[in-house]
């Protein structure tokens, strides 16, 4: 039987760029910047990185994305695409290196420039084609998600746009907290419900933001990591799961959860020794793209339980998933910590390590700002979608201490 | 005797009063409405639904000759029958042809299609015949003139009505017309166009079918004859060939409109619709010359069954009142362009591959299983029949399965504000077809508040996207709810 990664590998550094509508910085600029915290948070020099791997969807082509900005001198590189699973992938990809002891220090780099587009939204092209597939984005082919979590459960729109909205109230009261966010102010639900719709049923405030970012982590054995930190950070749990995309040919797929996000975290839990997600869990930076995603990841990751995330968000238990209610010391889950998707905004090759990069600050004690740093916390887990429901690629990773 | 085997028509659904034109330019009065094809509709998207509506209990198959009439062709080089041949079923060897160019291009479709199987070249024609004629804004023709289309099976076997007797005069007269350069219909000085023209050739030929087959007048049961561009010319006509009032079929302008190409053939099928075994109908219509027919109902009448036809497409309606959308509709207004990104290029390979899956709705049944299913639905939007079972995983083992005409429900939906729509908002479903087999479409013809998980559509053949960088118009299916 193979071997599962946990304990094997540890970060030892991470940066992150603000993120946001950086319009005065180009990808190689944030590339510098997140690799160049990284560096000095791990005390290494950038001479010490014996390969890269850098995450990305659209900014630029091959391994010389990393090299070229840092000038790394003739080091293996290799650039890693899995859409919106694209960062945790390639840190993925690193810390397998460093397991199979080909290497000792490795640097993992996710970035992405997606604001000289020109316009809203993410691009959805793809070159040729017939051009006569239907004609939606993101938002509306997750809104299909919407649609169906609230006709099998029988919420009505109001009722689901309540739920859903209450996702995003309450990602944008941590997003307030967090200087690195592109969104840094609370939105009430009122402002939330009353939103022009992006696609029905979907609002603005249910939508996460697009932007520009960096982030990156510096992998080394866990038998070395002491000797660069006291507070090394290991991986428990790397998973990725790709589906078929089943669910838009055979109709018993409900259009209520999201199949691989499910093996992703069945498969996850075990590698992590896992029994009870709800409880062991401290925190989890889950891929809330658009709040309707974040609510059915909750039942998908076993938080809550199928059919009944309505109760954890404004039911019998509102609140298990907010930040507000760890920090005060009681039963929670936080769940975007750092105010998540919603309110950094979503630069797809680069989110996934954004995500670690919180879990990894919480875990060490080291969030910035003291007033949002979490009680002690043991265990943190990340969770990227990317694609669309039915068919998508998921990352659930998980570290702790 | 060659004779109408079936008949089909197709109406679209929205409507348009004619008051609303003069709310916004003034004007005459004109009484009614007018049916306005939808934005994703044209003459080829509305031969296939009157096609389809002809071929209702027919084996497509049996078809031998596809005629496709239209005076606002989609293509200058390309033949649009080879399309709907596609989108219809027929097979490979069907002969398809294009004929255009004149107001009457239907009723001459009859007279080939009559030929072809008097000459036993073919046992079954179809015609199809479709228009979407644009009047310029603020004129009169705008508020006058509808789109529609209609079709006939011919045969010698089965026919419901007989066609015992034709005639035809031509004449370079050309009172409307549009040149190489012309997006509307011009038209030369009214009164002189409808006397030397529409008032003084149609009589010409009718009186000369009727002389030609010693034919009176009070023989004939009900007179179909096309409209000139002017309605009140329609009714005068009764007076110039000594036929009762009473029985001259209504021109259907009130409710739809003048449709060009189509009106003759649309006349007909309503009259069809009425006939009784042993009725003598006199069709006839007009354009740069006239086509005249003796029409002789059979007991088959009674007996072809349901169709959408002229009564049912009527009633199926939804009136549309906005000016805005009719010149989004009718690409008269230049609208801004979404901030989207470019979509991407249609590749003539990519569509040419996926031929069956784009215009025939082809997917494929599992041999080992028994699941129908749509497509792989692999990146980038791929038509790629599937290879690999997505419930059982055997490998190409599949026989072909098509779509078209199977009930389906909606699993899922949404309505899309962002996506870079023609029509926004773009309103896509997944649909679960009756008997296995799922697919996402866009919705047409359907008010967004109506929309509900489980609410019934059926699949309707439309145009998607002109790629104005390669000049390529494609088409496919979208699901609608279902037409009464």
């Amino acid at each position: 039987m193979a071997e599962s990664i946990k304990d094997k590998v540890a970060i030892i550094g991470m940066g992150c760029t603000k993120f946001g509508e950086i319009w005065d910085k180009s990808g190689d600029d944030l590339i510098v910047d997140a690799a160049y915290e990284a560096f000095e948070d791990a005390g290494i020099d950038p001479s010490d990185i014996q390969a890269g791997w850098v995450g990305t969807t659209g900014t630029g082509g091959t391994g010389q994305v990393l090299s070229v900005p840092l000038k790394m001198q003739y080091k293996p590189v290799t650039r890693v695409e899995n859409a919106c699973a694209t960062a945790s992938d390639a840190l993925r990809n690193a810390c397998y290196a460093v397991a199979a002891g080909v290497y000792d220090i490795v640097l993992a780099l996710g970035i992405e420039k997606l604001k000289d587009t020109g316009f809203s939204g993410l691009g959805m092209g793809g070159g040729p084609g017939t051009g006569v597939a239907p004609t939606t984005t993101a938002p509306g082919m997750f809104a299909m998600l919407a649609t169906g979590y609230f006709a099998r459960y029988g919420l009505s729109p109001e009722e689901g746009k309540k739920m859903i909205g209450t996702v995003s109230v309450k990602s944008h009261w941590n997003g307030a907290r967090c200087p690195k966010a592109h969104f840094q102010r609370e939105v009430s639900l009122e402002q939330v419900l009353k939103a022009p719709i992006i696609a029905w049923p979907l609002g603005l405030f249910d939508c996460c933001g697009v932007s520009d970012g960096s982030s990156a982590a510096v992998v080394v054995p866990a038998s070395m990591a002491k000797n660069f930190r006291a507070d090394p950070v290991y991986i428990k749990a790397l998973q990725i799961c790709v589906g078929p995309s089943e669910g838009q040919k055979r109709q018993d797929y409900d259009y209520c959860h999201v199949e691989e996000t499910w093996q992703a975290g069945l498969a996850a839990y075990a590698e992590a020794g896992i029994k009870n997600p709800r409880k062991e869990i401290s925190m989890a930076e889950v891929h809330d793209c658009f709040s309707i995603t974040e609510a059915v990841t909750m039942e998908d990751l076993q938080f809550s339980p199928r059919g009944k995330v309505y109760e954890d968000i404004i039911g019998s238990n509102a609140g298990f998933f907010t930040l507000q209610r760890a920090l005060e010391g009681g039963d929670a889950l936080p769940v975007q910590p750092d105010g998540g998707l919603k309110c950094f905004g979503h630069p797809i090759g680069a989110s996934g390590l954004r995500m670690t990069y919180e879990i990894y600050k919480q875990v060490q004690g080291k969030a910035q700002l003291p007033e949002r740093q979490m009680k002690n916390p043991k265990m943190g887990l990340i969770h990227n979608l990317g694609g669309q429901p039915p068919g998508c690629t998921i990352a659930v990773n998980i570290f702790g201490l | 005797m060659v004779g109408i085997k079936s008949y089909g028509a197709y109406v679209p659904l929205h409507r348009m009063p004619r008051s609303v034109f003069g709310t916004i330019w003034g004007g005459a009065p004109m009484p009614g409405e007018k049916a306005v094809a939808n934005i994703d509709e044209d003459s080829l998207t509305m031969a296939v639904e009157a096609g389809l509506d002809c071929l209702t209990g027919i084996d497509p198959k049996s078809v031998d000759m596809l005629i496709f009439a239209t005076t606002t062709a989609p293509f200058k080089e390309r033949l649009g029958a080879s399309i709907i041949a596609e989108a219809l079923d027929l097979r490979q060897d069907t002969r398809t042809i294009d004929v255009t160019n004149t107001l009457r291009v239907g009723t001459t479709a009859v007279g080939l299609a009559i030929d072809a199987i008097n000459a036993g070249s073919a046992n079954n024609v179809l015609v199809t015949v479709g228009d979407t004629r644009m009047g310029a804004p603020s004129g009169d023709f705008e508020r006058a003139w509808g789109d529609g289309a209609a079709a006939l099976l011919l045969s010698k076997d089965g026919v419901v009505a007989s066609i015992d007797g034709d005639y035809h005069i031509t004449d370079s007269f050309a009172g409307v017309w549009r040149s190489e350069i012309d997006t509307f219909t011009r038209c030369w000085e009214d009164r002189m166009v409808l006397d030397e023209g529409y008032s003084r050739l149609l009589p010409i030929a009718m009186k000369g079918l009727m002389s030609k087959y010693n034919i009176k007048p009070d023989d004939i049961t009900k007179a179909v004859w096309d409209t000139a561009h002017d309605v009140r010319r329609h009714g005068a006509m009764a007076r110039l060939v000594g036929m009762d009032p009473a029985k001259v079929q209504d021109p259907l302008f009130v409710n739809i409109g003048a449709t060009g190409a189509p009106q003759a053939l649309m006349m007909l099928v309503a009259a069809l619709e009425e006939a009784n075994p042993g009725d003598k109908i006199l069709l006839a219509s007009y354009g740069n010359g006239a086509d005249a027919y003796l029409i002789q109902v059979t007991d088959g009448v009674k007996k072809i069954g349901t169709r959408r036809g002229i009564k049912n497409n009527l009633a199926s309606r939804r009136e549309l009142s906005n000016m805005g959308t009719y010149l989004r509709w009718k690409n008269l207004v230049t609208l801004e362009a979404a901030r989207r990104p470019e979509r991407d290029p249609t590749s003539h390979s990519a569509v040419w591959r996926d031929t069956k899956v784009i215009l025939g709705l082809y997917g494929a049944k599992c041999k080992k299983c028994g699941t129908p299913q749509f497509i792989q639905g692999g990146g980038m939007g791929g038509m790629t029949p599937i290879r690999v079972c997505v419930i059982c995983q055997a490998k190409d083992e599949f026989e072909p399965y098509r779509f078209v005409g199977i009930p389906a429900k909606v699993a899922s939906f949404t309505h899309d504000n962002l996506a870079d729509s023609p029509d926004p908002p773009s309103t896509v479903a997944v649909i679960d077809w009756e008997g296995g087999g799922r697919g996402v479409f866009d919705m047409t013809d359907r008010v967004p508040e109506d929309c509900k998980v489980g609410m019934p559509v059926e699949m309707t053949f439309r145009k998607i996207y002109f790629d104005r960088a390669r000049g390529v118009q494609n088409y496919f299916w979208k699901v609608r709810p279902p037409r009464a």
